[in-house]
């Protein structure tokens, strides 16, 4: 940790003293914040929890009303932009431009991608009526018997909402990645906002390898 | 001092949107100083209206309804609007990037956007009370939260925003403590109120999501009805209580342990005496911010809790007193032999402690399950909260604001009228809040506007001495305000207190743009008052 810095490069904040601690306080942050998330979905696994041991065989019953196949491309989908990410920094790292660029693209397809299939899956439930809370009305003859369906099904599109929206959000963020990295901004020897973006992105991806067994594949 | 020491964050640049847009954490925090204060005062206010509608029996001055307005307007204000963001806020704000040497927090423009967030959550909360109010209590239980027709929706959504505006200021304060410091300004050269900061941020940034999705679910919840808080839709109103207390008991510690870090900064500087027990004042505060976590289930004793977990959360609440005790008595010994001077913030700091020793152990009552089941919702645990949140936290802002004022503005109070007023603090306080245990140990129960002849005597000291109360703090606050006015200027060199820590050796009163003019070089520790004599400087 010198004071001295020979080459002050234009990223580099005044109130740091080198590149490094400026690189270390960021990464650092961005972990205390992935905690910070961590934490907002663990109020809703919490929920998830109480009324599952309420309900157990409601949960399970109500679960076949879900499409695993959707569900199962969907992890596929994410997992995929998990791994296009990845390479995105690698690429930058290897001061490779034009790939770095086209794996963010990759990525951004992916959670367009995700969220079409989501939205295919929402779709299907509001015109058959498997919706949360008082606007429950699925009467089919699979859901009969089945006691307080509409809080599964609460708990489903609240935990995959929240998890959609943050999809949402990564989408945004990718884009501006894109800008920055096609214009120049991002190299191998300043591409932390990438970084940190990927770490966010391989939470919501994380998130979604938990949601996925949860709710499509109990019982 | 060099020939730039006109130059200063006050004067340096000028024009009203160098404030607006500033990035200058110092700046900041005297935006959330003179915000908070306000929202203290309006607080306060609505305490007093409740105080005078309580001096008698019956209804004389207001209505039921607006009675239950006045409470939980109250409670949300005092709660989120000051003490949670204040303290961090405005002194966190103003002094930890100083203390640890450092030109500016580890993300300044994220910085102004908490304080912008803040002031848009707080927008809200202005708007609930200009439509009309909300009549739930700040604790929103359900299910008269989802059915009541005032507004619970933006006063929640004023909290879930406020909430972020917490857990940015957590992550940047958390940041900075790490990786901002100086060279050799190691872990345990830390001056205690870092410290704290540091541990009411770990709590800020864990809590404050489960408040944060607490909120949405409520919302959706009167929006949708998606039943996981209705019975009658198979859900549970008490999961509620747990969601809310998970949040709000740690939130506790959120208000309280940025005053025990003031605290101690104001004992040993004005005892002029090493701080007795370092280590152990900078672990009491990890282990309170991490005991907190796991005893919110003192709250719901009698919500139908198993015995089982009311034994454990009691059990656990109980450890508590552990950590706690042991700041009081490294305080108590600090002082011991030292030479301890009655200044303002001195004051102050001998208040909290009598205060905040009443609060914290009429806590260990109700933390036992039997006496909490007698005294649950009544006077008893508004008085006890009370003396830990006006007797503790309050007050160790007053005296934080006393202590740092000369360095903050570089202008000097009237110490008199200063510890008048802390004296009427201290009084008024007491004479509030006291009789209320006697109240609650009777009976009394909360949040009623009226109440039974044989309650008269207790309620109309209570309500005397509020204004009493009132009006010392008014006083105090004004008294420092009047210094601007009447510029009674302190020389930019000086150390009022003869203080050792960053703030007080290495930078004029009131501070350089930038902090330091050059980067400062450690010379001894917060508070080796034993090795090294540091004069107490006022004027030229």
């Amino acid at each position: 940790m010198g004071h001295h810095n020979p080459d002050s490069p234009s990223h580099l904040k005044h109130y740091f003293h080198d590149v490094n601690q400026q690189y270390e306080t960021s990464k650092f942050a961005m972990w205390a914040f992935i905690l910070t998330e961590v934490l907002t979905f663990a109020g809703l696994f919490v929920a998830y929890i109480v009324y599952r041991s309420w309900y157990p065989d409601m949960f399970v019953d109500a679960h076949k009303l879900l499409d695993v196949n959707k569900g199962l491309m969907n992890t596929i989908v994410l997992i995929t932009s998990s791994l296009t990410m990845a390479l995105a920094i690698w690429a930058i790292q290897k001061n490779n431009k034009k790939l770095s660029v086209v794996m963010l693209v990759a990525t951004f397809i992916f959670a367009l991608v995700f969220l079409g299939i989501k939205y295919l899956e929402y779709t299907h439930k509001f015109e058959v009526g498997q919706l949360p809370g008082e606007f429950y009305s699925y009467m089919g003859p699979d859901a009969a018997h089945l006691n307080n369906p509409h809080i599964f099904f609460s708990i489903y599109f609240i935990m995959t909402g929240l998890h959609g929206l943050h999809v949402a959000i990564g989408m945004g963020l990718i884009a501006w990645l894109i800008y920055s990295t096609q214009k120049g901004n991002l190299t191998s020897e300043y591409y932390t906002p990438m970084e940190m973006i990927g770490i966010f992105w391989h939470l919501v991806d994380l998130i979604w390898i938990y949601l996925f067994p949860l709710f499509y594949l109990i019982g | 001092m060099s020939e730039n020491t006109k130059q200063n964050y006050l004067n340096h640049p000028k024009g009203i949107m160098s404030w607006l847009l500033t990035l200058d954490h110092k700046r900041i925090g005297l935006m959330y100083l003179f915000s908070g204060i306000l929202f203290f005062f309006l607080g306060g206010l609505l305490a007093l209206v409740m105080r005078f509608e309580l001096a008698a029996p019956g209804n004389d001055i207001i209505s039921n309804e607006v009675y239950n307005n006045a409470y939980t307007l109250h409670g949300a204000i005092m709660i989120f609007l000051f003490i949670i963001p204040a303290i961090p806020g405005a002194l966190g704000n103003i002094l930890l990037p100083l203390m640890v040497g450092a030109k500016d927090v580890a993300f300044p423009r994220l910085n102004l956007a908490s304080f912008y967030i803040y002031s848009f959550g707080a927008l809200f909360a202005m708007y609930t009370i200009i439509n009309g109010g909300v009549d739930t209590g700040w604790t929103f239980y359900t299910p008269y939260s989802t059915q009541s027709t005032s507004n619970v929706v933006p006063m929640t959504l004023g909290i879930f925003i406020i909430g972020f505006s917490s857990i940015l200021t957590g992550l940047n304060f958390i940041a900075t403590v790490h990786k901002m410091r100086i060279p050799g300004l190691t872990w345990y050269k830390l001056p205690l109120f870092v410290w704290a900061l540091y541990g009411t941020s770990l709590v800020q940034i864990t809590a404050t999501p489960v408040l944060a999705i607490t909120m949405v679910l409520l919302m959706l919840e009167r929006f949708l009805g998606i039943g996981i808080f209705d019975p009658a839709l198979g859900g549970d109103p008490v999961l509620y209580q747990h969601f809310f207390w998970f949040y709000s008991h740690p939130a506790v510690y959120i208000m309280i342990l940025p005053a025990f870090g003031i605290i101690s900064e104001i004992i040993p500087v004005h005892s002029r005496k090493k701080i007795w027990g370092y280590k152990f004042i900078a672990y009491s505060t990890l282990s309170i911010a991490f005991i907190g976590f796991l005893v919110w289930g003192h709250h719901m004793f009698t919500s139908g809790q198993s015995v089982f977990s009311q034994i454990v959360f009691s059990f656990i609440t109980y450890f508590v007193g552990i950590p706690t005790g042991v700041k009081i008595f490294s305080w108590i010994l600090t002082m011991y032999k030292g030479q301890v001077s009655f200044t303002p913030p001195m004051f102050y700091a001998l208040a909290f402690l009598f205060l905040f020793t009443i609060g914290g152990l009429t806590g260990i009552f109700l933390g036992a399950v039997a006496l909490d089941i007698h005294l649950h919702d009544t006077y008893f645990v508004v008085a006890h909260f009370h003396y830990v949140m006006q007797g503790g936290t309050i007050v160790a802002f007053l005296g934080g604001l006393h202590h740092w004022w000369p360095k903050s503005f570089g202008v000097m109070y009237n110490q008199t009228i200063a510890n008048i007023a802390a004296l009427g603090v201290f009084i008024g306080f007491n004479g509030t809040f006291f009789p209320q245990f006697l109240l609650g140990l009777r009976g009394m129960p909360r949040r009623y506007a009226t109440y039974d002849e044989q309650f008269v005597e207790l309620h109309s000291y209570s309500t005397f001495w509020s204004g009493i109360l009132g009006i010392s703090i008014f006083i105090a606050v004004m008294n420092l305000f009047w210094s601007f006015i009447k510029k009674n200027k302190v020389d930019p060199g000086s150390n009022p207190w003869g203080g050792m820590t960053l703030e007080w050796t290495h930078t004029s009163s009131p501070p350089h743009p930038h902090n330091f003019e050059e980067e400062p070089v450690l010379q001894h520790g917060p508070y080796d008052y034993d090795k090294v004599i540091v004069e107490k400087t006022y004027k030229k």
